[in-house]
């Protein structure tokens, strides 16, 4: 199977990872390496683990074995083998290098559209307020919003608050975007925007592993495709070949077959 | 019958009212905000802590709240002097007192204000990298504010209302002035009209000024 990943040191490692909930298998050894500049996208049915999956990479989830690297560093673990979680603080600088944009927008209701991009940049990364506002402006500008800076989140509409939810975290400059679903809890109206927020970070070459549902999207716009299903990795490639109608995966047929049926 | 309503010697005595009504309302005013640093502590305390520390501030919550308050102004003005050497006036004993019983009230605010902030904006500030006292001060504490604001307001209004305790143990507030006018001029059925209305209308101008406030809170940016 074609993996692009080989050829380059990979930015994102996730080596056999496996978590239970309580008697629940979540994910089972799960491995999946993505090269800097790949946009990979999760899908799979309901209750796969790919939601599950992302929330481990910036650690919202601990895991029970195996590990999960970003630029060859353990996220949640301390270095030399012996599992000890690392702490809050070092927690907390390790999520500053990963992006998260959420199925539920999740935006501070307190803070305004650019109030929301600066608060990470001012009390994470140190910056003085008018160049994060500089900053949180520029990127409302990236994602059509540049009108809306002193909006609260109750005064956007769905599509603006997950492209302020998006410019939150890009403005971090972290090394990987975790999308989760970041479409599902939107009018369909509104998809289109939101996606093509997303259509031009890749261009810019921003490294992304998405969860979603929009198989369309999913196609035209990643390097590879993973499919999930059971907790496990069922089909990993290229677009092309992970979405072809003559799949030998039978999970995988299955799944596209019932999407096709309920989408098109 | 044949009782006819002067309010001439209630007009008279009028200042022992008015300076009742400032002292009430300072009584309260201090108290909450001793209570409100009680309650917020406590209450960011017990929900990170293990459960002797939970145990330890529920025990004292559930102390405060089955004690009649005026049992509790008794117990620290007459009842802690005499067993350990301190010497407090009356007034202050009182709000040490109100402090503490609207801080026991407040724990039980805030706590169940900060369990219900959405799950999603803590893993947002965590995913953009807070620490977790970053988080507390710049995404929960805010979220809890906004949800606790109408029973905090709440809390103050019946705090200024209890403040009508403190005159057991003669601290001039409002119901002792209302007592010294009654003991001096016997016009007991006008000076208790008066000051009712006078609780009623500082207790609705607060409770308008108070959504004012909660109203400008939820806007403002």
């Amino acid at each position: 199977m074609a993996t692009s990943s080989n050829d380059s040191p990979a930015l994102l490692d996730i080596a056999e990872v496996s978590k239970s909930f309580g008697s629940v298998e979540v994910l089972r050894s799960v491995s999946l390496k993505v090269a800097k500049g790949e946009v990979v996208t999760v899908i799979g049915p309901s209750g796969s683990g790919k939601t599950t999956l992302l929330r481990c990479v910036n650690f919202l989830e601990s895991y029970d074995s195996g590990s999960i690297r970003i630029d060859g560093k353990e996220v949640g673990f301390r270095d030399g083998g012996a599992r000890q979680r690392r702490s809050e603080r070092d927690l907390a600088s390790m999520r500053a290098e990963t992006g998260m944009v959420f199925q539920s927008f999740n935006l501070f209701p307190h803070l305004t559209a650019a109030g929301n991009i600066m608060l990470g940049l001012t009390k994470v990364r140190g910056k003085s307020n008018s160049e994060a506002r500089s900053i949180a402006e520029h990127w409302l500008g990236r994602v059509g919003l540049a009108h809306k800076a002193d909006s609260l989140p109750a005064e956007l509409s769905g599509g603006q608050q997950q492209r302020v939810g998006i410019a939150r975290a890009v403005a971090m400059e972290p090394k990987i975007l975790l999308l989760d679903e970041i479409t599902s809890a939107l009018d369909p109206e509104l998809v289109g925007e939101v996606l093509a927020v997303v259509r031009s970070l890749a261009e810019d070459g921003m490294t992304m592993v998405m969860v979603t549902h929009e198989m369309a999207f999913a196609r035209d716009a990643s390097s590879r495709i993973v499919f999930m299903a059971d907790g496990g990795v069922s089909a990993v490639g290229p677009p092309k070949e992970v979405l072809a109608v003559e799949t030998t995966n039978e999970r995988l047929r299955t799944f596209l077959a019932r999407f096709r049926a309920s989408h098109f | 019958m044949g009782y006819t309503l002067n309010f001439n010697l209630i007009w008279r005595h009028f200042d022992k009212l008015s300076g009742g009504l400032l002292l009430s309302l300072e009584l309260a005013l201090i108290s909450i905000a001793i209570g409100i640093v009680i309650g917020l502590v406590l209450a960011v305390w017990y929900v990170s802590a293990g459960r002797v520390v939970r145990g330890v501030i529920a025990a004292y919550v559930e102390f405060i709240r089955n004690v009649p308050l005026i049992l509790l102004v008794y117990l620290v003005f007459y009842g802690l002097p005499t067993v350990i050497d301190v010497a407090y006036s009356a007034q202050t004993s009182f709000v040490a007192t109100l402090a503490l019983y609207s801080g026991a009230y407040l724990v039980e605010v805030f706590r169940s204000g900060l369990e219900a902030v959405p799950r999603g904006q803590i893993d947002a500030g965590k995913a953009i990298g807070l620490t977790p006292w970053q988080r507390l001060i710049h995404v929960r504490l805010p979220t809890m504010m906004r949800i606790t604001l109408p029973a905090l307001s709440n809390t103050f209004i019946s705090l200024f209302k209890d403040t009508s305790v403190a005159s057991v143990i003669s601290v001039p507030e409002l119901t002792y002035g209302a007592q010294w006018i009654n003991f001096n001029t016997f016009r007991i059925v006008e000076v208790y009209l008066v000051v009712t209305a006078m609780y009623l209308v500082t207790g609705y101008v607060l409770l308008f000024a108070l959504r004012l406030v909660e109203r400008w809170y939820r806007t403002a940016r």
